[in-house]
């Protein structure tokens, strides 16, 4: 897991430029899979073949992120939030392009306060000598991330800026490779442009036409010194989801996935959450409706450079997302 | 000219028939097969030249233009509306309007400067606060010309001014009707299907209905759009510039467009010597978002022609940018729609 999850967390892949960590994925899933293809948006659908009922599984591998917009005189990079970046978390953060090229986020200073800077007031510096040089390593449309920064804490917790959702890709990743039944048609897809509203989801799940649908992502912890009001604690085990601002799950796909923690023995939580929306909200509502639920990966710090999970959760997700997949749904 | 009569044809989101009917009449000279969904979306598939595998390559543009519907009628005669697409209320004090399918004439008036107290004047008029006089005596009288219900739309002159400039109402998204009627005319080595949809102002929901009906290899939606160039805007917060040519989008607030598609149709531009530019800031939304998803997966680009006080009685476009819009379209096709 520990390995999985850092290739994840080091492979470049902001929304809509998702080529790089699903090549990544493609060749960690392939020996374990039937079948793997891209649709036209680039979501990257990895299919075992089996009787039964076809289940989809949708783990978002996008990651927020700045496009470039404009260019200066003096080689400045204008950026546009590709997700929900929030700009006061981002400021004096380093971050790369897809070809290397790194540079720091900075604001304008004159006449806007910190607390209330908004990204139009914001800019990446490359260091580059003027406009020409910039437009030498970077056009308008490029996209940077968060320098990937991995690192291991106590307790097997990980920081890193990309959780959101290398954590589910990995678990997905990890459970494709423990799934030894063909007791149900799985369509393990790897999902794009979920954090600019779930689209790639939404596109998969109306060619694909699943039985049942499950999304694989992180949801926010209540365990941090005066955190949000939740229940849901890092550590304490994955979280089957009852609802989110997207998603009420279907009580069937609540019951086999609470069987299936049961069956495999390893502690689990459930949540709800308040805010945010996954995968599961696009498919649910996909032709004449999915029933669909989430398994969610409690994260720290959700949409910063920071985000801080337990590995320890990830290996239970998997042990319960193969309880049940081994089975029969 | 084709522009001005479609421009000219009343068409507010969910009453797009005028537009429908126009366009119909033209389409069916030139596709070879052509279906109205049950939205009202116009579908016009046009087979490719040659035999062989070829590409299929769609475009999309919407029928539809922002307005009001009346849904009340006052005491005074006055008529309350709400607005259909986004409509800033500020740009509608002091204009003519055209109501219900008479056409009933109306003025959206404001209490005059003389009579406003120091407070009134600063303060911006809302929609609550805005009236349809079509100059009825009362309520009864109201009522014999026009219904709750009844459309509203801009009635607004054609006028072309400075270096060719247009001056119109509903050049969002007429232009890109237009640009698809044009492309119709003439036989590619691709498939092409047109989609005119409805009910874009409104949420993008004839598209919705349309991608069921779109099998292409690529959308390409042939738009409007905002071009916020004037005044002291600084650069960096500029959309794109309206007379500095076919505007080719990288992302929006409803989608983000295919690379490679985003690459070949800069390419094309450039190999053909159009005049184009980026969209360069991320604002609005556009039938794309639709396409792109609702159907499975598509891979979609945008090309727009900017519009100075879009959705408003008076939006200005350049005639250059609307050549290079089709110009663009017609290269990308010619090509085969590779990419």
């Amino acid at each position: 897991m520990k390995n999985t999850l850092s290739a994840l967390l080091n492979a470049y892949g902001p929304t809509g430029r998702e080529d790089r960590i699903s090549a990544v994925i493609e060749q960690m899933v392939t020996p374990y899979v039937d079948e793997v293809c891209r649709d036209a948006m680039g979501n990257l659908i990895c299919v075992r073949r089996g009787e039964g009922k076809r289940v989809m599984l949708a783990a978002h591998m996008d990651q927020i992120g700045f496009m470039v917009t404009d260019i200066d005189e003096n080689g400045f990079l204008r950026v546009a939030a590709v997700g929900g970046i929030n700009a006061y978390n981002s400021i004096h953060r380093r971050v790369v392009f897809e070809n290397g090229v790194t540079g720091v986020i900075a604001r304008e200073t004159r006449d806007v306060k910190i607390e209330a800077v908004a990204m139009d007031r914001m800019f990446i510096d490359i260091g580059a000598e003027d406009r020409q040089a910039a437009e030498s390593m970077v056009s308008i449309g490029d996209v940077a991330v968060y320098v990937p920064d991995v690192a291991f804490l106590q307790n097997d917790m990980v920081t890193a800026p990309a959780l959101d959702n290398r954590a589910g890709c990995a678990v997905l990743v990890e459970t494709l490779k423990a799934i030894h039944t063909r007791n149900n048609q799985i369509c393990a897809v790897f999902t794009v442009q979920e954090e600019v509203g779930l689209r790639g989801a939404k596109a998969a799940a109306f060619d694909l036409e699943p039985d049942f649908g499950i999304a694989l992502d992180v949801t926010l912890c209540g365990d941090t010194p005066k955190g949000p009001r939740i229940s849901v604690k890092a550590g304490k085990g994955p979280c089957v989801k009852i609802m989110d601002s997207s998603v009420v799950c279907a009580p069937v796909v609540v019951e086999k996935m609470e069987q299936a923690a049961e069956k495999a023995g390893v502690p689990w939580q459930r949540e709800v959450l308040t805010a945010g929306g996954t995968d599961a909200g696009a498919m649910q509502l996909t032709r004449g409706g999915v029933p669909s639920g989430v398994l969610s990966i409690p994260c720290r710090y959700v949409h910063s450079a920071c985000e801080t999970a337990s590995l320890r959760d990830m290996q239970n997700g998997v042990k319960l997302m193969a309880a049940l997949l081994n089975a029969t749904i | 000219m084709v522009l001005k009569e479609l421009c000219a044809l009343r068409g507010v989101s969910g009453a797009e028939a005028p537009v429908r009917d126009y366009i119909l009449e033209k389409v069916r000279k030139t596709a070879d097969h052509v279906c109205v969904d049950r939205m009202g979306n116009v579908i016009a598939f046009k087979r490719g030249a040659g035999a062989g595998p070829r590409r299929h390559i769609a475009f999309a543009a919407h029928m539809d233009e922002v307005g009001l519907i009346v849904v009340g009628i006052n005491d005074n005669g006055l008529l309350s509306y709400e607005t259909i697409g986004g409509i800033d209320s500020r740009v509608l004090v002091s204009k003519c309007v055209l109501v219900g399918e008479n056409a009933v004439p109306g003025v959206i008036g404001a209490k005059a400067i003389h009579l406003q107290s120091a407070e009134e004047r600063r303060r911006v008029l809302g929609h609550g606060d805005l009236y349809i006089d079509i100059g009825a005596k009362d309520k009864k009288a109201a009522e014999e010309l026009v219904s709750p219900g009844d459309y509203v739309s801009f009635d607004s002159e054609w006028v072309e001014f400075g270096e060719g400039l247009v001056k119109s109402k509903a050049l969002d998204d007429r232009v890109g009707c237009m640009t698809m009627l044009s492309l119709l005319e003439e036989e590619y080595p691709c498939d092409l299907t047109c989609v005119f949809t409805v009910q874009e102002e409104t949420g993008l929901r004839g598209a919705k209905t349309a991608a069921c009906a779109v099998n292409a290899d690529a959308v390409i939606v042939l738009e409007g759009t905002t071009s916020n160039d004037l005044g002291d805007v600084e650069d960096h917060l500029k959309v794109c510039r309206v007379g500095a040519g076919a505007v080719i989008s990288f992302m929006d607030k409803a989608s983000i467009g295919a690379r490679r598609l985003f690459e070949a149709l800069k390419n094309t531009a450039r190999e053909g010597n159009i005049s184009w530019q980026l969209k360069k800031y991320v604002s609005g939304g556009n039938d794309t978002g639709a396409l792109q998803t609702n159907a499975g997966a598509r891979a979609t680009g945008v090309i727009s022609v900017p519009c100075r006080y879009i959705q408003s009685h008076s939006s200005v476009a350049s005639f250059a940018d609307i050549e290079a819009q089709y110009l663009l379209a017609h290269r990308f096709l010619s090509q085969g729609g590779e990419f």
